[in-house]
């Protein structure tokens, strides 16, 4: 069933877009990523104008974390406390993020920089990750008892001022280093036009030590915020939301992420996160072969009348 | 637009041939379901006289959508990657070109006519003042690409003739239609030269849902993003809720 959508001016087929939403969107439940790395390529891909698909994109995202949110409340795994430190530090981050944006698109190659902030960030994140839960799982494989697993304690984190409990997490650290990693996450996903789940994510387990299991949902719940404003932004100045679009990417969405938390619970945290790794690796490779491969047509048309 | 039709009517009656033309469809609707659309133009020729000469009668049929301003650019190796390099703006570009003939359009048509009636489409493409000594590299890239998509066609031997003098085509019109105004032309020529010439506007609208999404998109932007968080959030909320009402 074709479908012509209003904004982006091209018609798409409907049940396409219903199954790449519900795909992402059990991505999105079970990593607690927002999917944004995976769905925007995905709708370059099929057609949707550059412009209209990032817009889209995150006002689709809004709608899968919150679904994906509800069924982790349900479940306490969210740490609300620590979701607002880091949501506070990620609208500080995404407002210099949209200047370093307006910035770069002034010296022109800002969707070089874009791709190569991906396959940087998308390979140390999933390389590092991957390593990681492979250690993981081959120690739980180990007879019991024969090497304790060592407390990691990051000794200048802990000596840092201004403490507080973050009792879903099992956390009592300072408050300066989850702020300082939302900043950041903040400035990445205003640049790169995602949610930033995936970076915030293995942030969440590695830097600040947090359990796997509140780590999804705290993430989800500042998504929720970061990509609600970017829409917004996006709404008010580019004219790129795409109404008929994120419907039917959401109505795939939400499903979906109800369907991946299910399986989230069921999975082991060392499984999921290699699931994880290892996605992210493929979509780095991906750019990366995009970037080092000598492409099929060597001229694009960058600006299609679209944008308005 | 009158001086021209006005000065078409007395070329016309002065050289004994016209063309008279119709259009299955005087106006295209973009509803939501839309998947593109065919437009069959059909047509007569006129003779107040035997015709003259011995050289053929050709038609030639031109759809021109919207034009607008693109920017193309080149990528090039540089470190190892592959980055956007050099760009090109041209001025405008239709959205839409299709030309359809009865004979190939080198046949039907001469240069000079070309380039006064504006026939071919890279005559309907505006590049100048880009500077560039490659540009034709970068017009040979855009009609490459845009006849890739359906959206610039050539069809040459498409029209044709069913009697001596009655003549018929279709246009397909792809999915990704730019709104606006598509100018139809249906050209007579004979030996290369532009006999009479009908021009005709096809407009191009959104309608019912399309046309109050895209409207309100523009007009009352911060209404629209609004409304689509609140869209995002409730279909959220609603998949959650159907979710826990299966579990339980």
């Amino acid at each position: 069933m074709q479908i012509y959508l209003p904004i982006a001016e091209v018609s798409v087929n409907a049940f396409l877009l219903l199954g790449l939403g519900g795909i992402v969107g059990v991505l999105s439940g079970m990593f607690g990523v927002g999917g944004g790395f995976l769905m925007t390529p995905l709708l370059f891909f099929i057609g949707i104008p550059p412009a209209v698909a990032v817009a889209t994109e995150a006002n689709q995202i809004v709608a899968s974390s919150f679904s994906g949110v509800l069924a982790h409340l349900k479940r306490k795994t969210v740490d609300l406390r620590m979701g607002t430190v880091l949501l506070l530090g990620g609208l500080i981050g995404a407002a210099v993020g949209v200047q370093i944006f307006a910035a770069l698109t002034a010296i022109g190659q800002v969707d070089l920089l874009v791709k190569l902030c991906y396959v940087v960030f998308l390979g140390i994140i999933g390389g590092l990750m991957f390593f990681e839960s492979l250690r993981a799982i081959r120690r739980a494989r180990r007879p019991a008892g024969s090497v304790p697993l060592p407390r990691r304690h990051r000794g200048w984190i802990h000596a840092l001022p201004l403490k507080m409990r973050f009792r879903t997490s099992g956390l009592y650290i300072s408050v300066i280093p989850p702020l300082v990693v939302g900043v950041f996450v903040g400035v990445l996903a205003a640049i790169m036009g995602v949610g930033g789940g995936f970076i915030m994510v293995p942030a969440m387990i590695y830097l600040l030590g947090m359990p796997t299991k509140v780590v999804v949902g705290t993430s989800l719940f500042q998504i929720i915020f970061v990509t609600g404003f970017a829409t917004l932004m996006h709404a008010t100045t580019t004219y790129t939301v795409d109404m008929v679009l994120a419907v039917l990417l959401l109505v795939g969405g939400v499903i979906g992420a109800q369907i991946g938390a299910a399986i989230g619970v069921k999975l082991k945290a060392e499984q999921l996160r290699i699931l994880l790794s290892i996605m992210v690796l493929m979509v780095c490779g991906k750019l990366a072969l995009d970037l080092l491969l000598t492409p099929d047509e060597l001229y694009v048309i960058v600006f299609d009348g679209a944008g308005h | 637009m009158s001086l021209c039709a006005l000065v078409a009517l007395l070329a016309g009656s002065a050289q004994a041939e016209r063309v008279v033309a119709g259009l299955s469809q005087e106006a295209i609707a973009i509803t939501t379901n839309f998947a593109g659309s065919e437009i069959l133009i059909y047509g007569a020729v006129q003779r107040a006289a035997p015709p003259p000469g011995s050289a053929p009668l050709e038609v030639i049929v031109t759809v021109q959508g919207p034009s607008q301003p693109v920017t193309i650019r080149r990528k090039e190796r540089r470190f190892g990657i592959w980055v956007n390099a050099d760009a090109s703006l041209i001025d405008a570009a239709p959205s839409f070109y299709a030309v359809s003939t009865t004979a190939p359009l080198a046949q039907a048509l001469s240069q000079t006519e070309d380039l006064r009636h504006r026939i071919t489409l890279d005559q309907a493409i505006r590049a100048v003042g880009t500077g560039r000594v490659d540009q034709p590299l970068f017009n040979a890239a855009l009609i490459r690409i845009r006849s890739q998509d359906g959206a610039y066609q050539l069809n040459e031997g498409a029209v044709r003739f069913r009697e001596d003098t009655l003549f018929d085509t279709a246009i397909r019109l792809p999915a990704n239609l730019t709104e606006g105004d598509y100018l139809t032309r249906i050209i007579l020529t004979r030996g290369g030269a532009v006999v009479d010439l009908h021009e005709q506007i096809i407009p191009v609208r959104k309608v019912g849902l399309e046309r109050w999404i895209y409207t309100l998109a523009h007009e009352r932007p911060l209404i629209y993003g609004i409304l689509s968080l609140v869209i995002a959030i409730a279909a959220g909320w609603m998949a959650s809720a159907v979710f826990r009402y299966i579990r339980s």
